[in-house]
């Protein structure tokens, strides 16, 4: 139906012996043109309702006259209750529905408005909650490897291996893509720059000792950071949010033992041998570009095996180890920290992955100066 | 005048396993029509027929003559505009307020001005008995607030039929016993026709004209009427059994 067929709908707030009546006239329809109010609403309930040229009408008219009923909420007038003389039938029986029963909201959740001193306060206790919270869970951590050590941790095996699988075996093809692509980058800039001073060989030794010792590593932490961590957060924030890490909890399984532990251990284990898949995909990446620029494979090869000892190249791979712990834990731990609704599970995964990377970051920074003090 | 909802021999599966065949059951205009069986037998599943979330295996769903299933999916706005559903975990959209959650649809659909939709939102959250709540998320209510506000979001359109997927299920007595009297008092007010799937005996008697029973063993209705008048004289057992919480029924007379 065009809303031009409806009448306009008005409320008229008159004067009226003592009260003041509230006449309502018109279609009150969602569709239908906005309501037309005259005259000033009084701060107590209207004495009678004039409806003889009221038309059709949906929630829209007891939505307007409720709405005008809880203003009074505070004064005494909402004491005594209504009198819905004049409404239909129907009208009256649906308002006196919606104010059966009492206020029952309790605080409501107040906007605060805090000063910028209090807003930083908060921010400072905020942060160091999240460090203690931190440390907190490397602590169970540490408690529930203890566990495993004891042979007391229980979780299921096969839930352990299926975790290996996700984070190995199905990591491979972004893996090869991404170190791939870095070998061939590094290879391309580096090339460019040795080949004016007829160097061009040792390109190979650049794009080796440089994929070793830091972009391997830190290129498969990123995306087992974004793959794996966000993954773990996910599923773990979801389990919270079901309540299931609470079933666990009563048919006395550790959550620690059960989710984070084989979790942990998976990404422990996978991270070295994914990065040592990437120092290998990179190098043959270099070693395409160098086929194209005229180095020969064979001598690509030699040239690369010449400059890796076994130290460099165990660099990348003992980083890795830490890399695997960092991520594991940060995708775990703000899973278990999740709140308990679908929004809170994606924020959960956000920070999983925020934490993981800036970690992962900080310790690569880490070990760079730990090795150059070292001398190594 | 044709029914308000006609289902026309009807038969629901999934894959090769058939849920319920040839259902045939007519609600009228204004009637509470529930749908009541064992668990597991297709109550959700006839549901979801009705509101065209899945498609029939074989027949036919009509609203007021007019065919629903065999309308393209994209063009059944003109019927699911009618709808309202509460889904049986409330299924409330969890980043938003209970406010919100009701304003959405009419924001979607009609161009109210922003103090009319909030003035409709407290009104229907007043007509569960939740005013004072419109700030709240949903994780911050219990589980029969969310199912109370699950309705009040299913009734933000005012619709024309309201389905209801076990209301009343893991309320307190007190609860269900309001929900029904609110249930009551939309029927007669608002004039909505009412479906609602439930097993709470109670509420099949005090509330329900019309019933339809799905029967697992067969896998076919198992019986059409009024419930308290099949409870009494059904002639099919397992109706009787159910209705009478497994005691055995008086024979028939």
């Amino acid at each position: 139906m065009p809303p031009s067929s409806h009448a306009s709908p008005t409320a008229v707030w008159q004067k009226d012996g003592e009260g003041v009546s509230l006449t309502l006239a018109g279609d009150w329809l969602r569709e239908g043109p906005e309501v037309n109010v005259t005259g000033t609403a009084p701060a107590h309930a209207p004495s009678r309702y004039q409806t003889d040229a009221l038309g059709s009408h949906d929630s829209t008219l007891p939505a307007f006259i409720l709405a005008h009923l809880r203003t009074l909420k505070s004064t005494a007038d909402a004491q005594q209750p209504a009198p819905f003389e004049g409404l239909p039938e129907n009208l009256r029986n649906l308002l006196q529905l919606a104010l059966a029963v009492p206020e029952e909201g309790g605080p409501q959740s107040e906007e605060s408005h805090d000063s910028k001193l209090a807003t930083l306060g908060k921010l400072t206790l905020g942060a160091w909650h999240a460090c203690l919270t931190m440390f907190d869970f490397v602590g169970q951590t540490v408690l529930s490897l203890g566990r495993l050590f004891k042979g007391q941790a229980r979780f299921r095996r096969s839930d352990f291996w299926m975790t290996v699988q996700q984070c190995g075996v199905e990591a491979l093809p972004i893996v090869s893509l991404i170190s791939f692509l870095i070998g061939l980058i590094l290879a391309f800039v580096g090339g460019v720059q040795l080949a004016s001073f007829g160097a061009s060989l040792y390109v190979a030794d650049l794009v080796a000792i440089s994929m070793v010792r830091e972009m391997g590593v830190v290129m498969t932490a990123i995306i087992m950071s974004g793959r794996t961590g966000a993954a773990f957060a996910a599923h773990i924030g979801s389990m919270k949010a079901n309540e299931e890490i609470d079933a666990l909890r009563t048919f006395g399984f550790d959550p620690f033992d059960f989710l984070v532990l084989p979790r942990i251990l998976a990404l422990v284990l996978m991270m070295p041998l994914l990065t040592v898949y990437a120092d290998i995909v990179g190098i043959l990446g270099g070693m395409l570009v160098g086929a194209f620029s005229g180095i020969p494979p064979v001598l690509y090869y030699t040239e690369t095996v010449a400059s890796l000892t076994i130290t460099t190249a165990s660099l990348g791979v003992i980083k890795s180890v830490f890399f695997g712990a960092v991520i594991a834990l940060s995708g775990c731990m703000q899973g278990m920290k999740a709140g308990n609704s679908s929004a809170a599970v994606g924020e959960a995964t956000t920070r999983a992955v925020v934490t993981a990377i800036t970690m992962v970051v900080v310790f690569d920074s880490a070990f760079a100066a730990l090795f150059t003090l070292l001398d190594i | 005048m044709a029914a308000k909802i006609t289902v026309r021999d009807l038969t629901m599966a999934y894959g090769d396993l058939v849920v319920m065949r040839d259902l045939n059951f007519d609600i009228q205009d204004k009637d509470i029509f529930v749908i009541m069986g064992g668990s597991g037998c297709g109550k959700s599943t006839l549901l979801r027929h009705l509101i065209g979330l899945r498609e029939p295996a074989k027949g036919s769903i009509l609203y007021e003559g007019k065919d629903f299933t065999a309308t393209h999916p994209a063009d059944r706005g003109p019927f699911i505009q009618r709808f309202g559903v509460m889904y049986q975990s409330g299924a409330l959209w969890s980043s938003l307020t209970l406010a919100e959650n009701i304003a959405m649809p009419l924001e979607e659909s009609s161009k109210l001005p922003a103090k009319t939709v909030r003035d409709l939102a407290c009104y229907k959250l007043a007509l569960v008995g939740l005013s004072g709540f419109e700030d709240y998320y949903p994780s911050q209510l219990s589980g029969g607030m969310k199912k109370r506000a699950g309705i009040a979001r299913a009734m933000a359109l005012d619709p024309d039929i309201l389905f209801l997927d076990e209301p009343s299920a893991g309320l307190d007595p007190l609860s269900a016993r309001r929900l029904d009297d609110l249930i009551l008092a939309l029927r007669d007010s608002q004039g909505s026709t009412i479906v609602i799937i439930t097993h709470e005996l109670a509420s099949i008697f005090s509330i329900a004209n019309n019933s339809v029973f799905l029967d697992t063993a067969t896998h076919t209705l198992g019986a059409l009427g009024n419930p308290s008048e099949l409870r009494d004289h059904s002639d099919n057992p397992a109706v009787r059994l159910f209705l009478n919480r497994g005691e055995t029924p008086p024979p028939l007379p």
